[in-house]
C-alpha cells in the first residue's frame, strides 16, 4: 500500500499548478511534438542549442499532473547542460521510475529536484505520463520529424 | 450499511441488490485496502458465479470438440453450445437460430459485416453514414472498406450535449447511401440514440443499418425484429459472459447472400481441390474450433440476465444514474460529458483542476475503479475539445453507498490539486 502523497509530493503538485518554462521559445533551433497515444496526452517541446550547450528550453501541450511536472522539472533541470549531459540525465531518470533498485547517492544527486518522480515506479500506468517529455526531448535534439510517441 | 444505503434511497425497491452482489465473488475484495467499488462495467462487466460455474462444468466435464465427433462428450458440448445459440436468438428475439453467428465480439461482428457484406455490395461513390459518437470499432472498418472500395464515409454530427443531430442525417442521406451504421448506446457519452427512427429512415433510402449493441444489451432489451435492423452486434463480455465471445445477428437473406469472411474446418460441406461448397448458415461464419466455452458462459450470462430481468434492470440503474448525476453536479469545477435526454447509466466527466488520469490514480487508491482516457471514442473527445474524460460506468451490481464513496473521492481528488 503506496501513500498517495508519495506520487504527489509538493513538488509535482507545485510544478503542475505553475509550470516553469511553459510557452513558445520563438527563437528556438529545434521543435519536437510528443503524444501518449494511451491518454491524448500532448507536448510541444521548443529547444535552443548553441554548440551543443540547451541555452534555453520550454513546452507546451496538455497532460496529467504527473506529465506537465516533469516536463516542468526536466526543463529546469537541462537547461544550460550538453546535450550529452541531458541524454546522461535521461539514462538516470529512466532507472529511477523503472528500475527495482534505487539509483545510488551520486546519481540521485545529480537527479535533484526529479527525485521527487520517484514515486511513479510504484504506478506502472503512469511511467508513461512521465517520460513523454523525456522523449520528445530527445527527438528535438535528434532532430527528429516524426512525433516522439511513448508507445 | 450507512444511512444513504440502498433500500433507503430507492423509491422503488426493484432488485435485492444486496442478494446480486452475493453472485459476483470479485466484488468482495479489497483494493488498496479499502472495499472494491468496480465502476468500469461500461469496459467489461464483471461475472456473477452461474457464468464461473457454466465454464468450470464444460471443462471438467464436457469438454470436447462439436460438430465432428460421435462420442458422448461432443455430442454434449455440441447441444450446450447450440443451446447457447437459441438462447441468443431469445434474448434479441431474431426470428431464427440461423440468423445468430457467434463471433469474438462487437468488433469482430462489425469487421465481418465491412468484408463480406461491404466488399461485395459496395462499390466506389457509394456512401456509409456512421455518427460522430462511434467507438473506433464502428470507424475503422469501414475506413478500411472505403480504402478498398472507394466508397465515401459521411458523419453524422452530434450536439453538445452529445444527442445526434438527426436533422443531419436527413439531410447526408440519399440514395448512395448503402449502408447505416450507428451505436445503440454510447460508451463514452452514455446517449441512447433513436435506432428506431433511423433504421426506419434509411430503409426509405434501401440503405441496410447495422446496430453497435456493445453498451445496449447490458441495460436495455432488444427486439431485432421489431427494430427490423439488418444487423446487430454485441460482446459477452459487457454482458457478464466470458471475453472473446459476442455475437453477430444478420437478417437470413442477407446472410445467405453474402460471402464467407473466414474459411476452414466447420464452415464447409464438402471440400475437393476443385470445388468447395460452403455449409449453411449459421456454420457458413464461423470458420474452425470456435470459442466453446465462451459460448456456453454468454448463454449462462443471458439466462442471468434474464433471471434479474432487463426491465428491473434499466429502472434500478435510472435511479442509479439520476442518483449519481445529481451528487456529480455538486462538486466544484465538474463537467458531465454527455447530458443527453435519454441516457444509460454512464457518466463521464471532467473536473477543472484535475485530470483524468489524477482522477483515475487517486480514485483506485480509494478501491474505486473508473476508466479514464479517450474511450476510443477518439472524435468525441475532440468535440468536447478534451483530450480524456473520467468515466464511472454502472451496473445492476453497483448501489447508492458505492455513489456516494465515489463523490467522496472526486473530492478528494479536487482537494489534492487545489
Ligand atoms: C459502443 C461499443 N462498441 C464496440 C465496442 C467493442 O467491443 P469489443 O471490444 O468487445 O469488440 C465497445 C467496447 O468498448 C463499445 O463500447
Amino acid at each position: 500500500m503506496f501513500d498517495l502523497q508519495d506520487l504527489y509530493q509538493e513538488v509535482i503538485i507545485d510544478h503542475n499548478r505553475s509550470p516553469r518554462n511553459f510557452g513558445k521559445l520563438d527563437d528556438a533551433t529545434q521543435v519536437a511534438e510528443g503524444y501518449n497515444p494511451l491518454c491524448g496526452d500532448k507536448l510541444n517541446l521548443y529547444l535552443k542549442t548553441e554548440d551543443d550547450v540547451i541555452t534555453d528550453v520550454s513546452f507546451d501541450g496538455s497532460g496529467c499532473a504527473i506529465s506537465v511536472a516533469s516536463a516542468s522539472l526536466m526543463t529546469d533541470s537541462v537547461k544550460g547542460k550538453t546535450i550529452e549531459q541531458a541524454e546522461q540525465l535521461f539514462q538516470d531518470f529512466h532507472n529511477l521510475i523503472m528500475e527495482e533498485e534505487n539509483p545510488g547517492e551520486e546519481q540521485m544527486q545529480s537527479l535533484g529536484k526529479l527525485a521527487a518522480l520517484a514515486g511513479v515506479k510504484q504506478y506502472p500506468a503512469r511511467v508513461k505520463c512521465a517520460t513523454l517529455c523525456w522523449h520528445t526531448l530527445r527527438s528535438a535534439m535528434q532532430g527528429d520529424a516524426a512525433p516522439a510517441m511513448t508507445e | 450499511m450507512s444511512e444513504a444505503s440502498t433500500a433507503n434511497d430507492l423509491k422503488t425497491p426493484l432488485l435485492d441488490v444486496e442478494r446480486i452482489r452475493q453472485d459476483f465473488p470479485i466484488l468482495h475484495q479489497e483494493v488498496n485496502g479499502k472495499p472494491l467499488i468496480y465502476l468500469d462495467n461500461a469496459a467489461t462487466s464483471q461475472k456473477p458465479i452461474q457464468v464461473i460455474e457454466a465454464l468450470d462444468k464444460y471443462y471438467q466435464q464436457n469438454n470436447a470438440n462439436i460438430h465432428r465427433g460421435v462420442h458422448t462428450l461432443s455430442e454434449r458440448a455440441t447441444a450446450d453450445y447450440e443451446q447457447a445459440r437459441g438462447k441468443v436468438r431469445n434474448f434479441i428475439n431474431a426470428s431464427s437460430e440461423k440468423e445468430i453467428i457467434f463471433v469474438r465480439g462487437a468488433t469482430e461482428g462489425i469487421n465481418l459485416i465491412a468484408q463480406s457484406y461491404g466488399r461485395t455490395n459496395l462499390k466506389a461513390g457509394d456512401e456509409i453514414i456512421i455518427s460522430e459518437m462511434e467507438h473506433h470499432s464502428n470507424i475503422v472498418p469501414w475506413q478500411m472498406l472505403c480504402e478498398q472500395t472507394g466508397a465515401i464515409l459521411k458523419i453524422i454530427p452530434i450536439n453538445d450535449d452529445g444527442e445526434l443531430m438527426v436533422e443531419e442525417f436527413e439531410k447526408i442521406l440519399s440514395p448512395k447511401t448503402k449502408i447505416v451504421s450507428v451505436v445503440h448506446i454510447s460508451n463514452a457519452l452514455g446517449t441512447i440514440n433513436p435506432v428506431q427512427h433511423i433504421i426506419d429512415r434509411a430503409h426509405e433510402h434501401n440503405a441496410i443499418v447495422i446496430i453497435d449493441g456493445a453498451q445496449a444489451t447490458p441495460h436495455t432489451a432488444v427486439d431485432v425484429q421489431a427494430l427490423d435492423c439488418d444487423f446487430y452486434v454485441f460482446s459477452g463480455h459487457k454482458l457478464f459472459g466470458p471475453t472473446g465471445i459476442g455475437a453477430l445477428y444478420g437478417k437470413t437473406a442477407l446472410l445467405e447472400a453474402m460471402p464467407p469472411w473466414q474459411g476452414g474446418g466447420d464452415m464447409i460441406k464438402m471440400v475437393s481441390f476443385e470445388k468447395t461448397m460452403y455449409a449453411d448458415l449459421p456454420y457458413k461464419f464461423e470458420a474452425g474450433t470456435p470459442h466453446i466455452a465462451g459460448v456456453i458462459g454468454l448463454g449462462a450470462a443471458i439466462d442471468y440476465v434474464n433471471s434479474v430481468g432487463l426491465d428491473a434492470i434499466a429502472a434500478y440503474e435510472q435511479e442509479l444514474l439520476e442518483y449519481a448525476t445529481e451528487k456529480a453536479l455538486e462538486v466544484k469545477g465538474l463537467r458531465l460529458i454527455g447530458t443527453a435526454e435519454q441516457k444509460a447509466s454512464i457518466l463521464s466527466f471532467v473536473i477543472d483542476s484535475v485530470h483524468p488520469h489524477d482522477i483515475g490514480t487517486i480514485l483506485d487508491h480509494e478501491g474505486i475503479a473508473i476508466r479514464t482516457g479517450h474511450h476510443c471514442a477518439m472524435p468525441v473527445m475532440t468535440h468536447f475539445n478534451v483530450p480524456a474524460t473520467a468515466r464511472a460506468s454502472f451496473a445492476f451490481y453497483n448501489t447508492f453507498t458505492e455513489v456516494d464513496v465515489l463523490i467522496q473521492a472526486l473530492e478528494k481528488a479536487r482537494k489534492v490539486f487545489s
